[in-house]
């Protein structure tokens, strides 16, 4: 069984905290392009997308090429200690890289739909910029950032290609249920592989059917309950 | 002069320009900005609550300076002790009613509790009658609650000014009599300071203030209500 539930352990940490990354830097750009007036505005987004529709080995390479040993950072990284390549750290950048514009592109929506008067009456009730965003715009945009973030977890728990290129296939330390799989079916191993794509399946679905529940259109019904 | 606004802003979207230009000043505890909309009358109040900047001017509310292009001072909205009444009047959704009316007697990144509620929440409550459902979120409560609520809470903060923006143009026909005694009477009782702007002769009637009209950005005549037969003034029905 420690053939599943190490792979599965080790995803579960990896998306997890691709997903918390995301939270945080996906929430900051989606609300900074939200409110930025600008004709570079598209063009910064198009490029924040490209995650989404470039091939996962693609986003690899250009990981390998920025955080490899003998890559762009990869000398001051090695100096401050920082050991990127054939790590599950290495992981959770590739997941997080892969899943970025789920979450920036709900939480964009999300803020887009918040009505601008409700935080100019905040602002005109005295609060300053900062607690307008933790106080209005945040909470009133936390359903579509939730359903976003759900989405993002389930692409991160999925990653493959990427992972692969700068984490590698390390048994115990980097390989991952999607990488596990991989190597099951390559080594024959027909029942491991089958229970893996099971587990994977039914978290994914879970993780979908709660995005679903919180989007948007449904929010309207349950926002006001009392 | 407790209000004396002087502002000009140009405004373009597309292939439109709009400017306002206008000057006012008055000492009546009820000023009525009156005249159709797209006159630039909500402008000018976003510019008194310092949510839209002028181009140049001035506008001075008891005594203080809220914006002067020629020096430079151009006070944040949080500064400017103004409340403002939106049209639909701007209810938080996700906050109860006795946490719309505390909103902003706390500055913090959090909003107030939805347990406990000041001293200060309970006595507007209170003065608006709330009580009864001052646990119920603004979707769930009538227009003319929705407008005690935003009222109780523009005056929580004790604002120097109130600024009202087409305050009865949300209720229905029925209710909008009623709202209109409620806050002639509240006014007197609390000796508030108003800027009411309205489009529909019947609030000038029933506010009886210092009318100023406006009209495609500019100052139309001073200080007289205008004539209730007046054909020109009726801007709901809006010629195709």
């Amino acid at each position: 069984m420690s053939a599943i539930w190490i792979p599965l352990a080790l995803s579960l940490k990896v998306a997890l905290w691709a997903t918390a990354i995301n939270l945080v830097l996906g929430v900051a750009v989606a609300f900074g392009l939200s409110r930025w007036r600008s004709p570079a505005r598209e063009v910064v987004d198009s490029i924040l997308t490209l995650p989404l529709v470039l091939p996962p080995t693609v986003l690899g390479y250009y990981l390998l090429v920025l955080l490899g040993r003998r890559g762009v950072f990869g000398e001051w990284l090695d100096r401050v200690g920082i050991q990127l390549v054939f790590t599950w750290q290495g992981a959770v950048i590739a997941s997080t890289l892969v899943a970025f514009p789920l979450v920036q592109k709900a939480a964009r929506a999300a803020f887009e739909n918040v009505d601008p008067q409700l935080e100019d009456a905040a602002r005109v009730l005295g609060l300053r910029e900062l607690a307008v965003f933790f106080r209005v715009s945040l909470p009133l945009a936390a359903r579509g950032i939730t359903a976003g973030a759900l989405l993002a977890f389930a692409r991160a728990l999925g990653e493959f290609g990427a992972t692969l290129m700068i984490a590698g296939n390390l048994p115990g330390r980097t390989q991952t249920l999607s990488v596990a799989i991989y190597a099951a079916v390559q080594a024959g191993d027909d029942a491991t592989a089958g229970t893996m794509v099971l587990v994977t399946s039914v978290t994914c679905v879970i993780a979908l059917l709660l995005a679903g529940w919180l989007s948007p259109d449904r929010a309207n019904i349950r926002r006001h309950r009392s | 002069m407790t209000v004396d606004v002087a502002i000009v802003k140009e405004l373009s979207a597309d292939d439109r320009r709009f400017t306002l230009d206008v000057a006012f000043s008055s000492d009546s505890r009820r000023i009525v900005l009156f005249g159709p909309s797209g006159a630039g009358k909500s402008l000018t109040l976003r510019a008194i609550a310092g949510l839209l900047t002028p181009d140049a001017g001035h506008i001075r509310v008891r005594n203080r300076v809220l914006f002067d292009a020629s020096t430079g001072v151009d006070l944040a909205p949080r500064h400017r002790q103004v409340a403002y009444l939106f049209q639909d009047y701007a209810l938080f959704p996700h906050l109860t009613v006795a946490q719309n009316i505390g909103f902003g007697l706390t500055s913090g990144l959090l909003n107030p509790s939805r347990r406990e509620r000041g001293r200060a929440v309970a006595h507007w409550l209170d003065t608006f009658e709330l009580r009864g459902i001052a646990d119920s979120y603004p979707a769930r409560i009538s227009g003319g609650q929705r407008q005690r609520v935003a009222l109780a809470r523009a005056l929580a903060s004790e604002p120097g000014i109130v600024l009202l923006d087409e305050p009865f143009a949300a209720l229905d026909p029925a209710l909008r009599g009623r709202m209109r005694r409620e806050l002639r009477e509240l006014q007197a009782r609390l000796d508030l300071q108003l800027l009411v702007i309205t489009h529909d002769p019947d609030d000038v009637d029933a506010l009886d203030g210092h009318t100023i009209e406006i009209r495609d950005g500019r100052l139309w005549e001073d200080a007289r209500p205008p004539a209730r037969d007046a054909g020109p003034l009726r801007t709901d029905i809006e010629p195709q």
